[in-house]
């Protein structure tokens, strides 16, 4: 018998990012007993490295914004894949969201006229990110976090959820270890909010930390929900490229969005020599007016720099590919130039980036008002994730619920810029309250012991094998290969032999050894986590097979263009009644008229 | 490849000793990613807090030569290489293990801190005026990330161990940043006078200078909170002591 603590709640929240903090918040609001755990200490989740903004239309600096554009533009951006009633849903209530945040104390950037200021980003058609220079998570992270502790929530600070727990099909709670200790704790509770966040860490380039392995998004189709999607990972254009242990660290896009352009190693402005039809009407079609539209011109268009960021990434590609690429195999990224515009450019780069130039001085030795950047494509976000009902967040299993990274449905092929923030308050609130709901209608679960027990002793396991391969060297190479065969271009063999390579490690996994003892031990940390990162990476490559298109996020090698008939379906991916991994697809519903005319109207 | 020797401090709350690493080094890498590296490739159970690698989540503090910084934020080349590059926990904080200290005493503390208590709304919208000067001074504030290196250096804290009277830089500078927003209606000078003991403080300044963002703790944020103490309540008194002795 596993020896365990047992913490009891109505509704237990896994993660602590933005969207955990909001669905901890409305559920305890909503009268619901209310457990919060993370991997890391309170405030350090991903939320906190977010720069740019949040995206709402709250049109502050352009009145002309409204629901209606950024609902459009969320549409456009995801290639018309997303779950429209989630886009709807977003765009109509990220304005009241934000407000929220600044009634509990959130300190934004502000208008002359003293409102909340809004800046320019990819994809989105007036100044839509409400930031703070460019720690916009931080506020955000420690707002929730500072508003959160006195609504008397308890919050468990680096403890790991190692499984779901079910009962009778219904959600049950969760089991897992506190990474201090090593002591496992069972979570009996009436209702899950899944707050994970994403995959990053299957890849080798990538922004994310090491807390990114895909865990929600496993721990849920364990336990037999449906993931869908999962085919669409975002590569961010713009991560740093040199020196090589800063590879991956991103820079935002507000560099793009305050004037910064892309140039090659001739000095050509590439991102002219490609714009996509569906941006043709959008598009500036000369430097001067891009310019413009940094600097505020209603009437000037954007500049190409801010396409999509799935656009952007591929064309920075292209040029790397065709030898124009800067020494490092990247491209320049340049903010400097601005100074032959502004009469103090320099400060002005430091107010309004503070971060960038520290991070660049600090690690690169670059001081970006002056050089530009080198930068490459790295590995960002996850589109995909569990499905979930766009009114309460509820997936496809009862009592379990999933907001932020970690869900589906909102961003489609591709997510914009300032989307995700937004979507974290948004969809953290829904899910916190839909879940106290659920958890006040229902009685109480009971406790599989066996499961308790068997995910007990196998997390212990790697302890009794005192030799062999340590947990280091298969996250490595699952990493690299990934990078290598299910990354920004894609092709059949590829992913074919990555599906072989996933099975050997699998194997490997299952033989995996650790040493030391159970106290804050990394490397055991690190060995539990495989297992997510090898079912994510397993869902990310079958879905990106099924997909025989291309699409946002998704570019295949062999299928260079989009194919209308993939545009009305999504990708499931769910574990069938064998235990295999099933792919399947799912119709997406017909837009109704209002909404059809919505889009239309602002094409 | 160039080669460079950590001494890592190994050990957990019944005590603990220095371990030396070699490690093959190149070029921008900062201590963070050599313990990573040590980590991966020679001690898989090494203990350490990471999460950002930019400077910007707070978690990978440690005393690195003695000095109190972020790992991932301490380039290689700012170091003398030629002898061994001592890292070892925040000595303020209860040993975890390794590179990790318990610093949930921190996490305690903010919550005895009142919270934010704002005005009514000034716009029918539910939002409030307020213009870029107004909030300049709490957005350095609110710049904090929460690494805890100020508390570290802290000799109310460090030496003189005064957790359960003193809330440190840290929780100074956060109840600045709360005392000085332009929408907080909360009153929490006489908990600084007699709970949390802004007085303890000395000006030293240590915390100022280990600030990785930079932050004016002592000159933005603590002496205008010891200035807002005297005016409440040592001000009044003089005054009434001056009038009764009728100057
Ligand atoms: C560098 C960077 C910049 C970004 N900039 C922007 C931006 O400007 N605008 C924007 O909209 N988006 C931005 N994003 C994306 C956005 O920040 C993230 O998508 C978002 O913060 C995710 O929030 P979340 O609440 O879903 O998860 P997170 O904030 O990542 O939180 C996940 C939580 O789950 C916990 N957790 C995970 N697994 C487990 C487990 N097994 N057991 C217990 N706990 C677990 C973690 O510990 C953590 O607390 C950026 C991302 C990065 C990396
Ligand atoms: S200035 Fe005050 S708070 Fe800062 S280290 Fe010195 S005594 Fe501590
Ligand atoms: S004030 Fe500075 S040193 Fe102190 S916790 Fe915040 S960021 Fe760290
Ligand atoms: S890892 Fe985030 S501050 Fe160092």
């Amino acid at each position: 018998m596993a020896e365990y603590q047992t913490h009891p709640y109505d509704v237990l929240v896994i993660g602590a990012g933005g969207s955990g903090l909001r669905a901890a918040i409305e559920a305890s609001a909503g009268g619901a007993t209310v457990g919060l755990v993370t991997k890391s200490l309170l405030g350090k989740a991903h939320t906190v490295m977010a720069e740019g903004g949040i995206a709402a239309a709250m049109g502050n600096v352009d009145e002309r914004d409204n629901w209606k554009v950024h609902f459009s533009d969320t549409m456009r951006g995801g290639q018309y894949v997303n779950n429209w009633r989630m886009a709807e849903l977003h765009a109509k209530e990220a304005p009241d969201c934000v407000r929220e945040l600044e009634a509990w104390g959130s300190v934004f950037d502000r208008t002359k006229e003293g409102r909340i200021l809004q800046r320019n980003f990819g994809g989105h058609r007036y100044p839509r990110l409400v930031h703070v220079g460019d720690r916009t998570g931080l506020e955000m992270i420690r707002t929730l976090q500072d508003h959160g502790i006195h609504q008397g929530i308890e919050v468990h600070m680096e403890c790991t959820m190692l499984t779901l727990l079910l009962d009778d099909g219904r959600v049950a709670g969760a089991f897992g270890y506190d990474r201090e200790r090593g002591r496992f704790l069972l979570f009996p509770a009436k209702a899950v909010v899944l707050a994970t966040g994403g995959i990053g860490r299957a890849y080798k380039i990538t922004s994310n930390s090491w807390e990114y392995t895909g865990d929600g998004q496993s721990l849920a189709y364990h336990a037999g929900a449906a993931l869908i999607d999962m085919e669409f990972v975002q590569f961010h254009p713009t991560g740093m490229v040199w020196p090589p242990s800063v590879q991956g660290i991103l820079i935002t896009e507000a560099v793009r969005g305050e004037g910064g352009i892309l140039k090659n190693k001739e000095g050509r402005r590439f991102m002219f020599d490609d714009i996509p039809e569906l941006y043709r009407n959008q598009t500036a079609d000369n430097e001067e007016e891009g310019w413009r539209y940094t600097q505020g011109d209603r009437n000037a268009r954007r500049p190409p720099e801010l396409l999509t960021r799935d656009h952007v990434a591929r064309c920075i590609m292209r040029e790397v590919k065709a030898g124009r690429g800067s020494p490092h195999k990247g491209v320049f990224l340049d903010i400097a130039w601005i100074k032959e515009k502004l009469p103090n450019a320099p400060e002005h780069i430091k107010r309004k980036l503070p971060s960038m130039y520290h991070q660049f001085k600090q690690l690169a030795d670059i001081d970006i008002t002056k050089e530009p950047m080198e930068v490459g494509p790295t590995t960002h976000y996850m589109m995909g994730g569990i499905k979930v009902d766009a009114e309460s967040q509820m997936s496809t299993v009862p009592g379990l619920f999933a907001a932020g990274e970690c869900a589906a449905g909102l961003h489609g092929a591709n997510r914009l810029g300032g989307n995700s923030l937004s979507d974290l308050l948004v969809f953290g609130k829904r899910a916190g309250h839909h879940a106290a709901l659920f958890a006040k209608s229902q009685g109480s679960t009971r406790v599989d012991e066996q499961l308790v027990d068997r995910t007990a002793n196998e997390a212990l396991v790697p302890f009794e094998r005192s030799a062999g391969e340590g947990p280091y060297q298969i996250q490595h190479e699952l990493q690299e290969m990934m990078q290598h065969n299910v990354g920004i271009v894609r092709v059949e063999h590829e992913m074919e032999l990555a599906l072989r390579e996933i099975e050997s490690l699998k194997q490997r996994a299952a033989k995996v050894a650790v040493y030391g003892n159970r106290e804050f031990n990394n490397g055991w940390h690190t060995a539990l986590d495989l297992s997510n990162l090898l079912t994510v990476s397993e869902a990310i490559t079958r879905a990106a097979l099924e997909r025989k298109e291309s699409r946002g996020g998704h570019f295949r090698d062999d299928y260079h263009d989009k194919n209308p008939e993939y545009g009305t379906f999504n990708i499931m991916v769910k574990q069938g009644p064998d235990g295999a991994m099933q792919i399947s697809r799912v119709p997406i519903p017909e837009l109704p008229a209002e909404l059809k005319q919505v889009i239309e109207e602002n094409k | 490849m160039a080669q460079a020797t950590f001494r890592i401090w190994r050990g957990d709350s019944s005590g603990g000793k220095f371990q030396d690493y070699t490690t093959d080094v190149e070029e921008g890498m900062v201590v963070l990613d050599a313990v990573l590296k040590i980590q991966a490739e020679q001690a898989n159970d090494l203990s350490t807090r990471w999460n950002c690698k930019c400077g910007r989540c707070g978690s990978c503090s440690a005393e690195i030569n003695g000095n109190p910084k972020l790992m991932c934020m301490t380039r290689l080349n700012s170091l003398p290489l030629e002898k061994p590059v001592m890292v070892e926990p925040m000595r303020t904080f209860p040993p975890i293990k390794d590179l990790v200290t318990d610093v949930s005493w921190n996490f305690r503390v903010k919550k005895t801190i009142q919270k934010f208590k704002p005005r009514k709304p000034d716009f029918e919208d539910g939002t409030w005026h307020m213009v870029q000067k107004d909030v300049n001074r709490i957005q350095e504030f609110r710049k904090c990330i929460e690494c805890f290196l100020c508390q570290d250096v802290c000799h109310v804290l460090r030496e003189h161990k005064k957790f359960d009277e003193f809330i440190g830089p840290r929780f100074l500078v956060h109840t600045a940043a709360l005392e000085m927003h332009p929408m907080d209606t909360a009153d929490r000078t006489k908990d600084l006078k007699d709970k949390h003991n802004v007085g303890y403080c000395n000006i030293t300044t240590c915390c100022r200078k280990v600030c990785p963002e930079e932050i004016t703790i002592t000159e933005n944020a603590i002496i205008p909170l010891k200035e807002r103490v005297v005016d409440e309540y040592y001000d009044p008194l003089r005054k009434l002591v001056m009038k009764i002795i009728g100057s």
